[in-house]
């Protein structure tokens, strides 16, 4: 093999796993979303958590059938979403975190939301065609998202005694997980080098800006950045994913080579 | 049908001659296939009469929410559960409007809540029923929503204007929900044999419950005339049972399936199928609280309202702290 052979395949393969963590993000937070259904604690919010699951199942497919196609192996986007063990997913651990509380699952929205933006945003500008043109689709749902999400952190940690600590509690126990969301690793700086995505690290300050004024306003206390928890980018889980994999992938693995 | 055995107050129906002037004005504008509107007067068996049956219907959209959105986790593709999903959206939204539609005769969303988590509400009964597998959601889009259809779209002309214009809308999405219930059937009769038992077993399972949601027969009702009469129930129950029968089992031979019933059969006669009668002691004991699922779904709606409290507490302080600061501003700008 040449040695531009070799580059294009590390490139490519860069490529794949960045669009993993794409789709696998939007699926596994799509999948915890929609785990509400019926069971919110207002019908307006079974509505409105039913569409930000839906948009997220649909940039899963976006996503995912893109890195099928890079990948070159003939694997469609429901290959890869039901046909793939836990150490293949490429989701961050925020994602996979239990729905906990109604403001458990918004504060998990939030901040995930708040970075789903800024990247989205970036990624308008990618230099791969493909990939800019999932952004700006996915971006017109992301901002309503964000702006959702936001909203209702800012109202119920200013709303009574009770809801405040309820954020607060989420808040603490869900900013350890948010640091892997600016942890770059070799196929980031592939990726970055390629002008296909930005570095991980140079969204930390907009979205740090952010979360801040937004906590502020919910008269929330930002809790420090300490030890941050990681593994998912690289396939490493929490117990929770293979619960999740076991509902996900149960029909497809029952009844192999099934219509449907 | 979503809402069933609905009753009415009088112990008869009475005729124009019998009537007070104005109530003798209302019924006219009936009879003449006039809308009733949300301000106007109306006789209060009417009305509590109307606030039964819209409310029933909501509640059952907002429980059948639950047996469907049972699968959503588990939908075999990407696509299936966005379809889904999408479908479960639009019962919520069904409940909305229909909520919406029963607040106009007086009655709020909360009451009405709380009269479905005392169990002084019913819902359909078919909500009842457990989906047992992905092939339960074929059925129940086929089935539970064909058999909605049936009694919908012919309310879409009812009288009271509020209802008839929120099943206006309803009808439009219900189409697409049956559709979207019989390409999950055709697809998975396609496939492996495994598969197509898992249909069969669901049709087995999902027939006689479906015919029930039509409701026993009430060519005797006293509360069924009074409804016709109102122009808030346009068809009888058997009437609209044989109808689904007619136009279901074709469908089921289509997908190479053996409907339940050793008594079914065509009657050249009358145009349509002879069918056999369920079994209406189980119909009773559903409607009783004895289903097989009616504790875990009225379980699940009374967890959401009573989880969900400090979630629409705080949303209530919120706007009240919100409202207050925007007086201190004005008053201070004065
Ligand atoms: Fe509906
Ligand atoms: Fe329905
Ligand atoms: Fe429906």
């Amino acid at each position: 093999m040449g040695a531009a052979q070799q580059t294009s395949t590390a490139e490519n393969a860069a490529l794949f796993e960045f669009l993993l963590r794409m789709g696998d993000n939007a699926l596994i937070l799509g999948h915890r979303v929609s785990e509400w259904c019926g069971h919110a604690p207002a019908l307006e919010e079974d509505i409105a958590l039913s569409n930000t699951a839906l948009d997220l199942i649909g940039q899963t497919q976006l996503w995912l059938g893109l890195a099928g196609e890079v990948e070159g192996r003939g694997r469609s986007a429901d290959d890869l979403a039901y046909l793939r063990d836990g150490l293949d997913f490429r989701n961050v651990l925020l994602v996979e975190r239990p729905n906990g509380d109604f403001g458990k699952t918004l504060m998990r929205q939030f901040l995930f939301d708040a970075w789903h933006y800024l990247l989205l945003k970036a990624l308008k500008n990618s230099s791969d065609r493909r990939v800019a043109e999932i952004a700006e689709k996915a971006l017109k749902e992301v901002s309503y998202h964000l702006d959702r999400s936001r909203d209702l952190v800012i109202r119920l940690g200013d709303g009574t005694a009770e809801s405040h600590r309820r954020m607060q509690a989420a808040l603490d126990e869900l900013w350890p997980y948010t640091g892997e969301l600016f942890m770059g690793d070799a196929p980031d700086a592939s990726v970055a080098a390629d002008g296909v995505a930005p570095e991980p690290a140079s969204l930390k300050k907009p979205w740090d800006e952010l979360v801040a004024e937004t906590l502020e306003e919910a008269t929330l206390k930002t809790p420090a950045d300490g030890y941050m928890q990681k593994g998912g980018k690289r396939g490493v889980h929490t117990e929770h994913l293979g619960f999740i994999l076991s509902d996900l992938q149960f029909l497809q693995r029952a009844y192999p080579g099934g219509t449907w | 049908m979503y809402a069933q055995m609905v009753k009415t107050d009088g112990a008869r129906v009475r005729s124009l001659d019998e009537m007070d002037p104005v109530e003798r004005a209302f019924q006219e504008r009936i009879d003449a296939g006039q809308k009733i509107e949300p301000k106007e007067w109306m006789p209060e068996g009417y009305r509590k009469t109307l606030v039964r049956q819209i409310s029933q219907h909501a509640h059952s959209e907002i429980v059948g929410q639950l047996p469907e959105g049972n699968w959503i986790t588990r939908a075999p593709t990407l696509e299936r559960k966005a379809i889904l999903l999408a479908k479960v959206q639009d019962e919520a939204g069904h409940g909305l409007y229909l909520y919406c539609a029963a607040e106009t005769l007086g009655v709020s969303r909360d009451e009405m809540y709380e009269q479905l988590h005392s169990g002084k509400a019913k819902y359909s009964s078919i909500f009842n029923y457990p989906t047992l597998s992905w092939a339960d959601i074929g059925a129940v889009g086929w089935l539970v929503d064909g058999a909605a259809i049936m009694n919908q779209v012919p309310l879409q002309r009812c009288s009271y204007g509020p209802y008839a214009r929120a099943l206006v809308r309803i009808c439009k999405e219900e189409s697409f929900h049956q559709r979207q219930g019989f390409d999950i059937l055709m697809n998975m009769v396609k496939g492996t044999p495994a598969q197509k038992a898992l249909v069969q077993d669901a049709l087995n399972r999902w027939w006689w419950p479906s015919l029930m949601m039509f409701g026993p027969s009430d060519d005797a009702s006293v509360h069924s005339a009074q409804s016709m009469a109102w122009k808030i129930k346009q068809n009888s129950n058997d009437e609209l049972r044989q109808k689904f029968v007619d136009q279901t089992v074709p469908q089921a031979e289509y997908l190479g399936l053996t409907v339940p019933d050793p008594d079914l059969k065509w009657n050249e006669e009358k145009g349509g199928y002879d069918f056999g009668e369920p079994d209406w002691s189980e119909f009773f004991a559903v409607i009783a609280g004895n289903g097989p699922c009616n504790a875990e779904r009225l379980d699940a709606r009374k967890k959401a309202w009573n989880d969900g409290e400090w979630f629409r507490d705080g949303l209530v302080a919120h706007a009240e702290k919100a409202r207050s600061r925007r007086q201190a501003s004005r008053i201070a700008a004065e």
